[in-house]
């Protein structure tokens, strides 16, 4: 059929199964909101604040979902909002797809009105990019960005379409095949390695499981359990893995890295094997690498070659899709002979169960003050831990990742790689969008949920009940705590000063609005907050907590895992 | 140590940004860089000269993997290959020095390609080393003007890259 570039794209959303796009308007994108008025049967449009907001709900709308997120946004301005977000899902590995007009092919290189070089600017931040130059190669390339976004190690995919492009005419089909002789995602692991590597895991000694966001993006929960329990290994995970295996299995050691648990951070310290899955040996997981487990042989399961032997030589590389790899690992073990070392394992368990035995996320309880830790605890009892919770950047996130256990995968939905705050609220947005039943909460701070408020309007527009945890210190809180350990306590700039009153600026926005202060009254107040009655309001609960509190336990930098500041 | 990272890459606007960029991005070093079009008009085939410990090339290697417009890459250092450079040098020669560059460059089989009355230029072809110690021998005030290629090469007997 015969149509503009603009409906084009419109059309080939649809038939990608794309159920909503996130965006803004703008000139070099006009013809594509006057297809998406005039075409658009089932694809659903959703009109934020701000392009920053709109890649970050459609990254929440992936994370919760594993579908990619649609982003739509302007040439110029536009695109360089849009920025923050792109970075924010190549850091974790998030598929998504983003749409970017671009000046017309003739003004490119003139310093035309809002001309950007976008494919410039993202290029060190996306998987790949396109700038489209003929209106025949449309749907052939947006073919390509959809399945490069999803395949192998998934990431964002910049389409630039120039407006001149939009307003062409071409015919169009949908493209069923995808011909890219260059990209070729490795679909299973070597079973040479695989074997290898059972056999090493079963004469072990001090075995760790140590799982991370590939698991998640990897969709391999269910492997990983059945692996886990089969083994009888311990396990950890990384902020980003936490939910593919249930926190509140005994076998769970909780997270590990910078604010892990003492028992995941000395269990690995002290292991003779780590098998990594989906992880990547970051630099908040390791500690300092020179004191990085020291007897450790590791075996490491990866869908990215380039992830491997990166920060740490590793003995078993294995590259494959996690949950592929998995699955053999499983049918190899229910045929070997082979046993684990039981006794080993028995002293080994019972070395980690005295490390557990500490207790390492106890915390003070007296005082006026609301405890951060409390709330987040009072947040898991009133949602029977069975929320998606986003998060922002900073203590709250520490206090919600080890305070409120996941036992699902893709319940926890937080900015890990690059740390953006700003990120929680428009991504319980896109939570909400996907799991329009579920509750979905966004656990944040002062600071933070000042850098994309305005999204409180497009929750109105669209009625969507995010519930906004705010663990109001006053501080940028994680910043405070860095210069009292480490700058005697000179707290440059990182007080809150001049608060909005969060509860009149939610009401002012259309929603609810609710500040809890007083210990005592905690619970009662999240009770009601997550009760039928605000079933279909956005709540802003504005937690005034302990101004001092810090995040324990901590692995200062330049430390190793067995060096952890405990209170 | 020297690597010479060999690949063929789709012949886009944009390849070669995305390949300066990792490297840029990440740290590595480029000694010297070329790239042109091959027999197949889809393709172009780049050349780099980088080093590093062999970790860290292993690791360069897979990162050019994983960029989409890069279809193959071989470090040719790892097995026998042949090495080439072109190189442009022009001297000022006057005097005495006119017949000396004359012997050097037929000891090293340079050719002179252009003359003035006070200028030769020399083209040479060679192993970098090779041409690096031809400017050994000449004093560097009578160098005006030197431009390499940067060096090409491919895998010695019947391997080769192709797609
Ligand atoms: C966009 C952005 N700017 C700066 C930072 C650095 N940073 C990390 S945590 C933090 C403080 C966050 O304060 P708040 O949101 O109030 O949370 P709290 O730590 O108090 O829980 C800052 C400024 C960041 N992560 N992201």
């Amino acid at each position: 059929m015969e149509m503009t570039g603009a409906q084009i794209l419109v059309h080939y959303l649809e038939d990608e199964g794309v159920e909503h796009i996130w965006g803004y308007p703008g000139g070099a994108v006009l013809p594509i909101y006057d297809a998406l008025d005039t075409d658009a049967d089932k694809l659903n449009h959703i009109l934020v604040r701000h392009e920053q907001a709109a890649v970050h709900a459609a990254d929440g709308y992936a994370r919760s979902t594993g579908k990619p997120g649609v982003v739509l946004v302007t040439s110029g301005p536009g695109a360089t909002n849009a920025v923050t977000g792109i970075a924010t899902a190549y850091m974790d590995s998030i598929p998504m797809v983003c749409i970017t007009g671009q000046v017309p092919t003739a003004m490119i290189g003139l310093d035309a009105f809002q001309e950007i070089d976008t494919v410039g600017i993202t290029r060190p931040i996306v998987k790949h990019n396109f700038l489209v130059k003929d209106v025949n190669d449309l749907a052939d390339t947006l073919k390509k960005a959809f399945y490069l976004a999803t395949t192998g190690r998934p990431g964002p995919v910049v389409v630039d379409i120039p407006k001149d492009i939009q307003t062409a005419k071409s015919s169009y089909v949908y493209p069923q095949e995808v011909d890219m002789r260059s990209y070729l995602p490795v679909t299973k692991g070597h079973s040479g390695q695989i074997k290898k590597a059972v056999e090493m895991m079963l004469s072990a000694k001090r075995p760790i499981l140590y799982s991370g966001g590939g698991s998640v993006l990897g969709d391999a929960s269910a492997e990983l359990t059945k692996l886990t329990h089969k083994l009888g290994f311990p396990i950890v995970q990384t902020l980003m893995g936490l939910g593919a295996f249930p926190a509140s299995d005994k076998q769970s050691l909780g997270m590990l890295g910078m604010h892990g648990t003492y028992e995941a951070n000395l269990s690995m310290h002290h292991s003779d094997l780590i098998i990594a899955i989906g992880a990547r040996f970051d630099d908040r997981v390791t500690g300092n690498l020179e004191k990085f487990c020291p007897d450790a042989k590791i075996i490491h399961v990866d869908i990215d070659p380039a992830s491997i032997s990166k920060n740490v030589i590793v003995d078993i590389p294995i590259v494959g899709p996690v949950k592929q790899v998995l699955t053999e690992m499983n049918a190899i073990l229910d045929e070997t002979t082979l046993k684990s070392d039981k006794e080993a394992l028995a002293d080994w368990w019972s070395q980690i169960e005295e490390w557990r035995a500490t207790n390492c996320l106890r915390y003070d309880t007296i005082g006026s003050k609301i405890k951060p830790q409390a709330a987040v605890e009072s947040v898991w009892r009133a949602t029977n831990g069975d929320a998606y919770v986003s998060s922002d950047v900073g203590q709250h996130q520490m206090y919600a990742a080890q305070y409120y256990p996941f036992d699902k995968p893709r319940r926890w939905i937080n900015s890990g790689g690059l740390g953006t705050m700003g990120f929680g609220l428009p991504a319980a947005m896109g939570v909400q969008m996907a799991h329009p039943e579920a509750t979905s909460i966004c656990i944040t701070g002062e600071g933070s949920i000042q850098m994309n408020i305005q999204e409180l309007s497009t929750c109105l527009q669209y009625g969507l009940p995010v519930k906004i945890i705010c663990l109001n210190n006053g501080f940028l809180g994680m910043v405070r705590q860095w210069q009292e350990f480490f700058y005697e306590r000179r707290y440059s700039m990182s007080y809150m000063d001049s608060l909005p009153d969060f509860v009149k600026l939610a009401e002012s926005y259309g929603h609810v609005g609710v500040r809890i202060e007083d210990p005592k009254t905690l619970d009662a107040q999240l009770e009601e907050v997550f009760s039928d009655k605000y079933k279909d309001r956005l709540v802003f609960v504005d937690i005034l907590t302990d101004q001092q509190e810090n995040v324990y336990p901590m692995i200062p930098a330049g430390a190793g895992l067995n060096e952890m500041i405990l209170v | 140590m020297k690597h010479i990272i060999s690949m063929l890459m789709e012949n886009e606007s944009g390849a070669l940004s995305r390949v300066a960029g990792l490297f840029s991005a990440r740290g590595y070093n480029i000694h010297a860089l070329t790239v042109a079009p091959t027999e197949d008009d889809s393709l172009s085939r780049l050349t780099l000269v980088t080093s590093g410990t062999s970790a860290q090339i292993e690791q360069v290697v897979k990162h050019l993997n994983r960029l989409v417009d890069v279809v193959k890459v071989l470090d040719l250092t790892e097995g026998e290959h042949i090495e080439r450079e072109l190189m442009l040098i022009k001297l000022s020669a006057t005097g005495d020095m006119r017949e000396e560059y004359k012997r050097l460059a037929d000891i090293f089989r340079g050719d002179i390609v252009d003359v003035t009355s006070t200028t030769y230029t020399i083209q040479m072809v060679g192993k970098s080393q090779k041409l690096d110690a031809f400017i050994d021998t000449i004093d560097p005030v009578l160098i005006l003007e030197t431009v390499r290629s940067g060096t090409v090469g491919v895998m010695r007997g019947e391997k080769s890259l192709h797609v």
